[in-house]
């Protein structure tokens, strides 16, 4: 199978191309980048890309596909499309399956599952504890084998500093990143909300932006001290990427991802109440996007990852306080982010970096590059084409996001995966 | 003058001067009714008024009750029915079942804020909000609006303090709002574990010494300190030095104006937030305030549920 994408904006962050260019596709790989209408040769298929980026497929670091266990919300099939139609060709999924993924067994099944039914690449992330439980090193060793890419625990904070260090220590000699959902349990308490004028307005318990940064702190304390190779999830908060960026001043092998929605939604949006504003960690402040956007710019923060989390309508339709907590993303990130490029906070190879280059690097898997010989992961999209993010346009099994009825600037046209077109035509 | 007429009462933070001068005066109306012997006020005769109240509650059920009956309705104790919620049922569904049977009102209580927001949401007949977790509590601030006018007149420059678990007090929200909107002056006191994130951003003054607060008040509020879980969970350190420091004693009421009233919400910790003697003093308006109760739902229930009007029915 041999693809030409004719005339496209090409972007390229590892090899620094952004110019008119044609790219080749051969066997799955990508055979040949050629100045712009002079490839030649047959075609089993030409896209014309005249007035479109191509950009590496783009990576999401974070993503519950929620197979096996909570099929009803997602399964791998669902889960790889809609992230097909977002754009990306990679993702890695978090463990908290039921079971969770902590022994090569689930591992095992999501790779075969991905393989069979999967629309694109799917890397699991393995547990660090046994059931998330924070006590007991779940088999990390055989999980690796068995295809993870990472250890978290996601969605629970490993409160326990010893077994924390313990982990990193373990992990470290593997060469694989400890990727932390930094939350103070105690400090959260009940909280469902960021702590603050609209947590008090709206009599939610809250959940104070101290309760992620102790724990960010902790965790930079412990790199330092293991020289494990850290991750922080989702950050939130101003004070975070505060800490984050002290500690890479001093060379901590540290980075950061931030989400679309704690960069471009407030704790203003929970004030009707939506269940699908109910995230974890909570939506912040102005000074907190602001900060987040700062740390993008800078570095403090590598990388733009969904935390796609789908949720079916019978646990997200009931009080908010009730309610499941994240929100869905795939198919919304990329249009999102193009906001930060058409605002000029970003160039958007700077952007591709953030969400396919740096991901890639951090978990160490292939794409992330539009280099001869790398596999064809490619995504084409308009970056100014305007449309309405509606709920009969999702392909993710759940529908659980606050973006419906926003107006999007910037479309996926084509995603190929390994040579493959998987979205688009 | 714009007159009540939104579809349901969720809280008192939307409510208009107007709005809130006009369910007065027909509260007012009520009372005067009440005390002249009329003691049903048929207005809403063949209306059907579903209470709701998934948290424990005798004073406020029993007011919206006595309310409603007052005003020629039936009620029906949705409360005492208790299977739909432990049978696993939603808020949601509960609410669409019981709009199927066609109602007139649904009064609500919930532990979870916003709850009856969401039932607003979901369904077309009106909602009133007896009380939603630490959201609100729009029928208690327009009973205490109600006294304070009675023993005050005018609410526009009065000094108002309210002392106790601010953070995690419906009333306290509502009176704020209502209070303010009438053009009171309001303070809030209470330990600085108890007073939530940017509360001043409200337009109230912050206290954490009561004696500091205390002078110049017209109207203080204690609010209730929830001990009856056991424990504190570290808000203060134990119920005896809350008292202490918080509490409206013997020694502390004499801070207080001479002309100034003493509200409290119910029920009452005697012994904790409010002394025994100060509670059953004469500057102490606390059992008013349950009398006002009444005739502050039948003003909301009345116009709600769109009656006839008071002159055809006495």
């Amino acid at each position: 199978m041999r693809i030409l994408i004719k005339n496209a904006r090409v972007i390229c962050p590892v090899q620094n191309i952004d110019d008119k260019r044609d790219i080749v596709v051969e066997n799955g790989l990508i055979k040949e980048i050629a100045k712009a209408g002079t490839a030649s040769g047959t075609f089993d298929k030409t896209i014309d890309a005249n007035g479109l980026i191509a950009a590496p497929g783009l990576v999401d670091m974070h993503t519950h596909l929620r197979e096996p266990g909570h099929e009803g919300a997602e399964t791998i099939a669902t889960g790889t499309m809609a992230a097909a139609a977002g754009g990306f060709t990679s993702l890695a999924a978090m463990p908290n399956t039921k079971p969770v993924n902590d022994n090569a067994y689930v591992t095992s099944y999501m790779k075969t599952k991905a393989k069979e039914e999967g629309v694109v690449k799917v890397y699991p992330i393995g547990s660090i504890t046994v059931d998330q439980a924070g006590e007991q090193l779940a088999e990390i060793g055989e999980m690796i084998k068995a295809g993870i890419v990472a250890i978290s625990d996601d969605g629970s904070c490993v409160m326990n500093s010893y077994v924390m260090r313990k982990a990193m220590d373990y992990a470290k000699q593997f060469n694989i990143p400890v990727i932390d959902h930094c939350e103070d349990k105690n400090l959260r308490g009940e909280g469902v909300m960021n702590d603050g004028y609209y947590s008090m307005k709206l009599g939610l318990r809250g959940i104070p932006a101290v309760s992620e940064e102790i724990m960010v702190a902790r965790d930079m304390a412990l790199a330092q001290h293991t020289k494990c190779r850290t991750h922080i999830a989702h950050v939130s908060t101003a004070g975070s990427v505060r800490i984050i960026r002290e500690a890479k001043q001093s060379n901590t092998p540290v980075t950061a991802e931030v989400t679309p929605h704690h960069l471009f939604l407030t704790e203003e949006a929970v004030a009707t109440y939506d269940p699908n504003t109910n995230v974890n960690p909570p939506l912040r402040t102005h000074e907190d996007t602001k900060a987040l956007i700062l740390a993008l710019k800078d570095g403090t923060i590598d990388a733009i990852a969904t935390d796609h989390a789908p949720h079916s309508i019978e646990r997200k339709d009931i009080e908010f306080q009730l309610a499941m907590c994240g929100m869905i993303g795939l198919e919304t990130a990329l249009a999102l982010c193009l906001k930060l490029v058409h605002d000029g906070d970003l160039s958007l190879i700077h952007l591709i970096r953030l969400m396919s280059t740096n991901p890639a690097k951090i978990l160490n898997i292939s794409g992330g590059s539009l280099e001869v010989g790398a596999p064809a992961d490619i995504t084409i999209f308009d970056m100014n084409e305007e449309w309405t993010y509606t709920e009969d346009k999702i392909l993710s099994k759940s529908k659980n996001t606050p973006f419906k009825g926003w107006k999007l600037k910037g479309k996926v046209k084509h995603t190929i995966c390994e040579g493959k077109i998987v979205w688009g035509n | 003058m714009k007159t009540f007429d939104q579809k349901h009462l969720l809280g008192t933070e939307d409510l208009t001067k107007d709005e809130i001068m006009d369910i007065m005066n027909t509260a007012k109306k009520f009372k005067d009714l009440i005390n002249k012997g009329h003691h049903v006020v048929p207005t809403l005769h063949g209306k059907i008024v579903v209470l709701m109240f998934f948290e424990p509650s005798t004073r406020t059920r029993s007011s919206f009750e006595i309310a409603a009956k007052r005003l020629g309705a039936e009620t029906i104790d949705f409360s005492s029915i208790k299977s739909a919620t432990t049978k696993g049922e939603t808020l949601v569904d509960t609410a669409k079942n019981l709009e199927a049977m066609n109602p007139d009102a649904f009064v609500i209580r919930h532990s979870n804020s916003g709850a009856p927001y969401l039932l607003s949401k979901l369904q077309s007949i009106p909602v009133i909000n007896a009380g939603d977790g630490f959201h609100e509590h729009p029928t208690q601030a327009l009973l205490d609006l109600m006294t304070i006018l009675e023993y005050k007149k005018e609410v526009n420059g009065l000094k108002v303090l309210i002392v106790g678990d601010i953070a995690h007090s419906r009333v306290a929200r509502s009176n704020i709002y209502s209070l303010k909107t009438m053009g009171a002056q309001v303070s809030v006191c209470g330990p600085a574990t108890m007073l939530p994130p940017a509360v001043e951003r409200l337009g109230v003054k912050v206290y954490t010494d009561i004696k500091a607060a205390l002078p110049e008040q017209d109207v203080v509020m204690m609010l209730r300190i929830q001990a009856e879980r056991g424990g504190t969970n570290n808000q203060f350190p134990t119920l005896r030095e809350y008292s202490r420091h918080w509490g409206l004693t013997n020694n502390t009421v004499k801070l207080l104006k001479r002309d100034a009233i003493i509200m409290h919400p119910g029920p009452m910790n005697r012994g904790v937030e409010i002394s025994q003697a100060v509670a059953d003093s004469e500057r102490s308006v606390i059992l008013p305030q349950v009398t006002n109760g009444v005739a502050v739902r039948m003003a909301i229930l009345h116009k709600l549920c769109n009656g006839k009007s008071i002159e055809e029915v006495i």
